[in-house]
């Protein structure tokens, strides 16, 4: 999984069949010190409550499909969490 | 399997069910010089922590069959921790 924010939603009207209800996610993908890192993506919204502005991590390829109820859709990034706190370093 | 090391810890209360019950490890992923390639974020099964040298599994079906279920969104985890890494004979760790 990788970190990553939402910079927004996307809305599309005409999906492919097994999309209808998934909320879709514009993301930046992060490295571990929150910097963008590499080209947005569109990622489901599994946990279906993450909005704009926020530290999420998603997870990527065939994995992306099983975060949603249903499982065998065409989907390649899924947000599966949001992110309350990120402690780097053996401070804990 | 990969080989790396914890650097962190992701505290998340809003996730998938999956991810409930176990803690997220963030890891630099490492070759044998100890250069950083990148990063993950791992499900942790071993009791690693930050400062841990560890292995890195990062593939949907093995991490499924580690948690004991047949679905689920999941695919790094940290599988063991490093004692020892030996190469031509001399010991890196």
């Amino acid at each position: 999984m990788q970190l990553a924010r939402v910079l927004g939603s996307v809305v599309a009207t005409e999906k492919a069949s097994g999309l209808d209800g998934i909320r879709f996610l514009m993301i930046q993908p992060l490295d571990k010190y929150q910097r963008p890192a590499g080209g947005t993506v569109v990622a489901a919204d599994a946990v279906a409550m993450a909005g704009q502005g926020e530290l999420v991590y998603f997870v990527s390829s065939r994995e992306a499909a099983e975060a949603l109820p249903e499982r065998f859709v065409p989907v390649d990034h899924a947000v599966v969490g949001i992110v309350d706190q990120i402690h780097l370093g053996e401070e804990e | 399997m990969k080989f790396g090391s914890v650097v962190g810890t992701v505290v998340s209360t809003i996730n998938i069910p999956l991810l409930d019950d176990h803690r997220l490890l963030v890891c630099d992923i490492q070759d044998i010089s100890g250069a950083v390639s990148g990063y993950t974020i791992a499900v942790d099964v071993v009791d690693a922590g930050p400062g841990d040298i560890v292995l890195i599994l990062d593939e949907g079906t093995s991490a499924r069959q580690i948690l004991g279920r047949d679905w689920g969104a999941i695919r790094a985890v940290v599988v063991g921790i490093v004692d020892e890494l030996v190469v031509d004979s001399a010991s890196l760790l």
